[in-house]
């Protein structure tokens, strides 16, 4: 396991931090003494094969996993794009946005969010019935409903087509800009200039 | 390795049930082989009780204390192991429990061979004893199957904590309620051969029997404690050794 | 800290529990089976009947948590839902509960509000005592959706889960079922038995829940 290089250094306000992180599967060792610390504007790309700990690092930083060493730090709150979508499946896109925006008691213009994400033709379409990349994009809607300083993202851009990967690099070109950070695993090119890459 | 050495080191326990084990062993032999002498030759049968089937009370009363204080020391290990994560806590509770559901089955057995011929049923829907012990039985098997479900050992720790602690807090609820049941639908005796109003000449061999009951039962669990120790190291060992650490 | 989150868990839990109208028919199916396939299973003697009636209700109650429990949290686990509602910035035992409530509500108490009529086929006594049967049956009921919860989240994990939730949740049920049926029969030390039952089902509510949001963090780990 390798630290990247740092491409720009933030300010003294860390978003995120994690300290020596350790974690078992079963018996071995999956990973240990993982630090990090994400400050607004910055991008941390997981990269690693199948089974080497993205997704682990990833729930460990989101509080879902408990690692056996070490510690996570958060400054606000934040956003969970997993890899399976949290989709019931008689629920539509329409009806999962609304819900998580009642739940967070966000104020979301939700029809604008759906059509910005392709999804208002099947916007009352139940999820069993949709495709792959519909899913896909009705969670990542979950990411505009409500402003987060941190995103944490497993394999974005899994089932997304060309138009919508570009849309997600937008997504996430703007929040950095916005001062906001992220944190995802990636297979492949992220397409975003990653301030710190993690290979696991 | 710092993450791993978090595992409390067990020399102390290893070396402390290396002869106390043994001794335990020694000691609950002498007393369970006394207290069934006792009470299968030496003390007079009372016909009121059944007549000699009654002798297998001097199994079934210790195996029922058993029962009981066995599920209460594996809901205690299991807290200690929630609140302060000392694995050989754990270890404890995992060992207690096939060993509690043993003793168990052993009293549900032995209070069948006596209902028999003493109440023509081989069950008695009035003995609090029985049910309360039934209800144990069921709690140390959903314990066992849960620990087994799990895919990690820690997991299996944490799920049979959560059992164990909430079994625990319900058991006297469950013994409250059965015994309140059972004390409306008393139409035939019930088997209260226990207290001040045994004679003497029962007591002692009772008494004498549960405490080697209890030695051999302390016995069995630090017996399975040190083979879980030694199959943790060995897996841990085994894990190393893939990652060629 | 808002209660938007747990209302939220409250009504889809709601909503999937009732979806496309199957959530209606499981209280109804245990109810029918009660009362239609019993009698011809064991005779139709009226004062049989209504001696076992009570206790038909208490098994078809307590086998209609059983069942709608075992898919509760394991759907969660499995479409990744589960992951959002511990993030979700509320308690998770509030979660636990409103979910499980919502479940009761679905299978619990319309068995309990069906309950007079049962009692009446049953052969029992028309009067007062059937309002606060049903009373006793929905208490009774609540205590074992949230003992039953409890193992269904310990479960969540398990492939068919289903045989293990009902060992776990069987000794549980003991007391709700032993206070609920002296209740029901009024015989002696039934004065009590209704308090008891309240006091039990209590405790439930009390506990239940942070047993199952240490068991639903367990399951998301």
């Amino acid at each position: 396991m390798q630290l990247g290089q740092r491409v720009y250094s933030g300010d003294d306000v860390q978003l995120l931090t994690a300290s020596g992180l350790g974690i078992l599967r079963g018996e071995r060792v999956l990973f240990e003494g993982v630090s990090l610390a994400v400050a607004p504007g910055e991008a941390v790309v997981l990269r690693g094969s199948n089974g080497a700990g993205k997704t682990t690092l990833l729930r460990v930083l989101a509080g879902l996993t408990r690692p056996e060493a070490g510690s996570v730090g958060h400054d606000g709150a934040h956003h969970w794009v997993g890899h399976r979508d949290g989709l019931k499946p008689n629920e539509t896109p329409r009806a999962h946005l609304s819900l998580w925006a009642k739940a967070w008691g966000a104020d979301a213009d939700i029809d604008a969010i759906l059509n910005d994400f392709g999804l208002s033709r099947p916007a009352d379409v139940a999820a069993r019935y949709l495709s792959a990349g519909q899913r896909r994009r009705t969670a990542l809607a979950r990411l505009m409903l409500e402003t987060r300083p941190v995103w944490l993202l497993d394999e974005p851009f899994t089932a997304l087509d060309a138009e919508g990967r570009d849309r997600v690099l937008a997504m996430v070109a703007g929040h950095r800009q916005e001062g906001g950070a992220v944190v995802a695993a990636v297979h492949g090119d992220a397409g975003f200039a990653a301030s710190l890459e993690l290979v696991l | 390795m710092g993450m791993l050495s978090a595992f409390a080191n067990p020399h102390r326990f290893l070396a402390l049930s290396n002869w106390l084990a043994p001794l335990f062993y020694a000691a609950g032999a002498v007393l369970i082989a006394w207290g069934l002498w006792q009470g299968l030759w030496m003390v007079p049968k009372d016909e009121y009780q059944g007549g000699d089937i009654m002798r297998v009370m001097f199994i079934h009363v210790p195996a029922a204390w058993l029962a009981m204080a066995s599920y209460s020391a594996m809901a205690v290990a299991s807290f200690v192991w929630f609140v302060w994560r000392h694995e050989l806590a754990d270890i404890a509770a995992k060992a207690i429990a096939p060993l509690g559901a043993t003793w168990t089955a052993l009293c549900l057995a032995t209070g069948s061979v006596w209902g028999k011929p003493t109440w023509g049923t081989w069950w008695q829907w009035d003995d609090a004893r029985m049910m309360s012990v039934l209800f144990l039985l069921f709690l140390f098997l959903g314990y066992m199957a849960l620990r087994a479900a799990m895919d990690s050992r820690q997991k299996a720790a944490r799920a049979g904590a959560i059992l164990a602690m909430v079994g625990g807090l319900n058991v006297p609820l469950i013994k409250f309620s059965v015994d309140m049941f059972t004390s409306l639908h008393q139409d035939s005796s019930v088997i209260t051969s226990e207290g001040p109003k045994m004679a003497a000449v029962y007591l002692w061999p009772l008494l004498m029997s549960g405490l080697g009951h209890s030695l051999l039962f302390g016995a069995l669990v630090m017996t399975l404690m040190r083979a879980e120790i030694w199959t943790r190291r060995a897996a841990r060992q085994r894990a190393s050794l893939l990652a060629g650490t | 800290m808002s209660p938007a989150p747990i209302l939220s868990a409250f009504r889809q839990a709601l909503s999937e529990a009732w979806a496309g109208g199957a959530g209606a028919l499981l209280p109804l199916g245990f109810f029918a089976g009660a009362a239609v396939l019993v009698p011809l299973g064991i005779g139709t003697e009226p004062g049989m009947l209504r001696t076992v009636g009570p206790g038909i209700l208490w098994v078809s109650l307590a086998l209609s948590s059983l069942v709608t429990l075992e898919r509760i949290f394991q759907a969660d686990v499995e479409d990744g839902a589960l992951d959002l509602w511990l993030q979700a910035g509320a308690p998770v035992s509030a979660i636990a509960a409103a979910k499980t409530f919502a479940h009761w509500l679905t299978a619990g108490l319309p068995l309990a509000l069906m309950s007079p009529v049962l009692a009446l086929m049953f052969q029992a006594e028309a009067g007062a005592d059937l309002l606060s049967g049903a009373l006793i049956y929905g208490l009774g009921g609540l205590a074992f959706f949230f003992w039953g919860g409890v193992g269904a989240a310990l479960s969540a994990t398990v492939r068919r889960g289903g045989l293990l939730i009902a060992l776990i949740a069987l000794p549980l049920y003991v007391p709700t079922a032993i206070f609920g049926s002296m209740a029901m029969s009024g015989a002696a030390g039934g004065d009590s038995a209704p308090l008891l039952l309240f006091a039990s089902t209590l405790f439930a509510l009390a506990l239940a829940p942070f047993a199952m949001a240490a068991a639903l963090r367990l399951a998301a780990d």
